[in-house]
C-alpha cells in the first residue's frame, strides 16, 4: 500500500480522520506481524516434525539387514531387523486403485443424478443422506466390512473365479474373503460419499449459460451433461477423486479390521494376504519396540511421499489444459 | 429454410407468476423483427417460448400456440429438443463452450445431429465461420480454444455455431449488450446479411439498433411491477419510429419513460 499518496486526496481531512487512519495502520501492522509470525512458527514446527521423523526413519533403515524397498518381510522384534515395504506399497496402491475404479464412476453418476436429473423433492434427501454417510467413523465401516461384507462377498468371488479365474488376477481359492479386493470395495464405499459431495457441488456450479448453450443447439439432457457439465466439472472431479484417494491411501482401522495380512504379494487379488502402510502401522505399533516403531515411521514416510506424488500428478493434470478451463470465459 | 412464425394467445408463467399474457403476432420469414420495451416486460421470456427454452427454467410453463409454418411447436408429441435444432438461439453473453476449440464449437451442433464425415464437417465449419464474418480472423487458429477470442469474436463464434446446423429461425437476446461499439457494428452488419437466409428475431434495449437492423418492430410494455408484459403493437420499423399508432409506443420511443 502506498499510503503516502492518500493525504493529497483528503488533505482537507479533519484531525479525527487522521488518527482513525493511523490506528488502522497500526492494526495492519499488528495483523501483518501476527500472520507472518504464526506462518513462520508453523513452518518451523512442521520442519521440526519432519526432521524428527526422517531422523528416526534413517536410524531404522540403517539397521535394516534386508532391502528396505524390495524385501517381502517385516520382522523388527529381534536383532538383526529385516523389513521392507514392497508388500505394503503394492497393497496400498492396488487397493486404492480398486477403490477409485469402483467409486469414482458411481460417485460421478450419483452426483449428476442429484444435480441434473432428480426432481428437487428427491435430490435434497438423497444429497443429505450422502453427506451423512461421509461423517460415519471409519471403524464403523470396518466392523460392517468384517461382519457383513466379508461373508457376503464369497459367492461373488466364487462367481468371478468361475468366469475370470483364468486371468490369475481374479482367481479365488475359497475361504474368508479378507483380501485386497475386499479392502478395495470397502474403501470404495468409504470414499463414495465425499467424492459424490464434492462432485455434486462442482456440477451445481456449472454456469447456466454453458448449459443453455448446449440446450439451444438441441442437446438432450445427457448431451448437455457431456458437452457442458462434465467438461466444466473435470478439474473438480479430479480434485474430488484426489480427496477420496488421499483417504483410501491412508485409511487405517477399516483396512486393519477387514484384511487378513501377510508379507507376500498374491497374484490373485481375491485371495487373502498382502497389507497396506496404514494397516501395517496400526497392526504393529502397539507391540513394537523402539526399533520397530522407527521402522514403522520409515514406512509412514514412504506413504507420505506416495501421497505427495499422487497430489502433484493431479495438479499437473488439472494445470495441463488450463487454457481450456471453464473459468476463462 | 426460413420459416414464418405465427404466435397466437401465448401466455407464459414462472411458477404462479404470469410473465407475459396473451401475445399474438406474426414474424415474417427472411426479415428481422426487433422486440423493444422496458426491462422486465417479458421480451426474453417471450423469445424463449419460441424455441421452447422457457420450459427449461424450473416452474416455466406456456399456454398458447406457436406455429412454425404449419407445425405447432407446442402440439403434444413435439420434442422440444428437435424444436431447438430448427430454432437457433444466440444469448446476451457470448457462451462458447469453454473446453472446446473454435472448430469444435462450430461443429458441436452438427455432432449432436448425427455422424458426419470429417471433410463434410470441415466444409460446414468453414462455411458457417464465413457466414458469421469470422473466418478470416480465425482460420489460422481453428484448434485454439474459443474462449480465447475477444468478446465480439466470441459472439460471432456463437452465431456461427447456431447457423452451422442450418436452422429455420435465429433468435437473439440482446446479442450486443455485452460488446463494444465496433463489435456491435460487426454483428449488426452480420444480421443484415443473415436475414437473406433466416428468419431473425432480435431483442434489444437499444432503440437505435432496432431502427438500424430491423424490418419490423414489436413494442412490449407492462402495466406495473408484478403485472404480466403485453404486446402493445407491432408494425414496420419505420412506422413504429416515425408514427406509431399507440401513444405508449411514442412515449417510449421519444424517451418519455423507460
Ligand atoms: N428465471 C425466472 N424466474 C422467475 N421469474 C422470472 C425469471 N426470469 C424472468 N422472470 C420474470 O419475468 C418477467 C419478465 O422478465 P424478462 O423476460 O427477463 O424481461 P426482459 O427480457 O424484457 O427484461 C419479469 O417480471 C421477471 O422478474
Ligand atoms: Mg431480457
Amino acid at each position: 500500500m502506498k499510503t503516502d499518496i492518500e493525504p493529497t486526496s483528503t488533505s482537507a481531512g479533519s484531525p479525527p480522520q487522521v488518527s482513525a487512519r493511523s490506528t488502522g495502520r497500526a492494526g495492519d501492522k499488528i495483523f501483518l506481524g501476527l500472520s507472518r509470525g504464526s506462518g513462520i512458527a508453523l513452518l518451523v514446527i512442521m520442519a521440526a516434525i519432519a526432521g524428527f521423523l526422517a531422523y528416526r526413519a534413517s536410524i531404522a533403515i540403517s539397521k535394516d539387514e534386508a532391502n528396505f524397498l524390495t524385501a517381502f518381510e517385516w520382522s523388527t522384534g529381534s536383532t538383526p531387523m529385516r523389513f521392507g515395504i514392497a508388500v505394503l506399497a503394492y497393497g496400498t496402491v492396488v487397493s486404492s486403485i480398486i477403490a477409485m475404479v469402483i467409486a469414482v464412476p458411481i460417485a460421478v453418476g450419483i452426483a449428476l443424478f442429484i444435480s441434473h436429473y432428480a426432481p428437487r423433492r428427491l435430490a435434497t434427501p438423497v444429497a443429505y443422506v450422502i453427506d451423512l454417510l461421509a461423517a460415519v467413523p471409519s471403524i464403523v465401516y470396518g466392523l460392517w466390512g468384517a461382519l457383513f461384507l466379508v461373508p457376503h462377498l464369497t459367492p461373488l468371488y466364487t462367481w468371478m473365479d468361475k468366469y475370470l479365474g483364468w486371468t490369475g488376477v481374479l482367481s479365488y481359492q475359497g475361504g474368508a474373503a479378507r483380501s485386497l479386493f475386499t479392502v478395495g470395495i470397502l474403501l470404495a464405499i468409504m470414499i463414495l460419499p465425499i467424492v459424490t459431495s464434492v462432485s455434486r457441488e462442482v456440477f451445481r456450479q456449472v454456469p447456466k449459460m454453458h448449459e443453455e448453450a448446449a440446450l439451444a443447439l438441441g442437446a438432450t439432457r445427457w448431451e448437455v451433461v457431456r458437452m457442458s457439465v462434465l467438461p466444466f466439472g473435470r478439474s473438480g472431479i479430479i480434485s474430488a477423486s484426489m480427496l477420496g484417494l488421499g483417504r483410501a491411501l491412508g485409511e487405517t482401522m477399516a483396512v486393519a479390521t477387514v484384511l487378513s495380512p501377510s508379507y507376500l504379494i498374491n497374484v490373485s487379488l481375491l485371495d487373502p494376504g498382502g497389507g497396506t502402510f496404514a494397516q501395517n502401522i496400526a497392526s504393529h505399533f502397539k507391540e513394537a519396540n523402539d526399533n520397530g516403531r522407527d521402522a514403522l515411521i520409515a514406512s509412514g514416510l514412504v506413504l507420505f511421499v506416495i501421497t505427495l506424488l499422487v497430489n502433484g500428478a493431479a495438479r499437473m493434470i488439472i494445470a495441463r489444459r488450463k487454457e481450456y478451463s471453464g473459468t476463462a470465459a | 429454410m426460413a420459416k414464418r412464425i405465427d404466435i397466437s394467445g401465448l401466455t407464459a408463467y414462472y411458477g404462479s407468476h404470469k410473465a407475459i399474457e396473451d401475445i399474438s403476432m406474426t414474424v415474417e420469414p427472411r426479415s428481422v423483427t426487433a422486440f423493444i420495451g422496458p426491462s422486465g416486460c417479458g421480451k426474453s421470456t417471450f423469445l424463449r417460448t419460441l424455441n421452447r427454452m422457457h420450459e427449461v427454467t424450473p416452474g416455466g410453463r406456456v399456454e398458447g400456440k406457436v406455429m412454425l409454418d404449419d407445425e405447432n411447436l407446442y402440439a403434444s408429441g413435439v420434442d422440444p429438443v428437435s424444436v431447438r435444432r430448427t430454432v437457433g438461439m444466440v444469448f446476451q453473453r457470448p457462451n462458447p463452450f469453454p473446453t472446446m476449440s473454435i472448430f469444435e464449437n462450430v461443429a458441436a451442433g452438427l455432432k449432436l445431429n448425427g455422424s458426419y464425415k470429417k471433410s463434410e464437417l470441415s466444409d460446414v465449419v468453414e462455411k458457417s465461420l464465413k457466414g458469421a464474418n469470422l473466418w478470416n480472423e480465425v482460420k489460422d487458429r481453428l484448434n485454439k480454444p474459443g474462449a480465447g477470442l475477444s468478446g465480439g469474436q466470441q459472439q460471432r463464434l456463437c452465431i456461427a455455431r447456431a447457423i452451422a446446423v442450418a436452422p429455420d429461425v435465429l433468435l437473439m437476446d440482446e446479442p450486443c449488450s455485452a460488446l463494444d461499439p465496433i463489435s456491435t457494428l460487426a454483428i449488426e452488419d452480420l444480421i443484415g446479411e443473415l436475414k437473406e437466409r433466416f428468419t431473425i428475431v432480435i431483442v434489444t434495449h437499444n432503440m437505435q439498433q432496432a431502427a438500424r437492423v430491423s424490418d419490423r418492430t414489436a413494442f412490449f410494455n407492462l402495466a406495473g411491477v408484478g403485472q404480466p408484459g403485453k404486446l402493445i403493437e407491432i408494425d414496420e420499423t419505420e412506422r413504429i419510429f416515425s408514427n406509431p399508432s399507440v401513444q405508449a409506443t411514442e412515449d417510449y420511443i421519444s424517451g418519455r419513460f423507460g
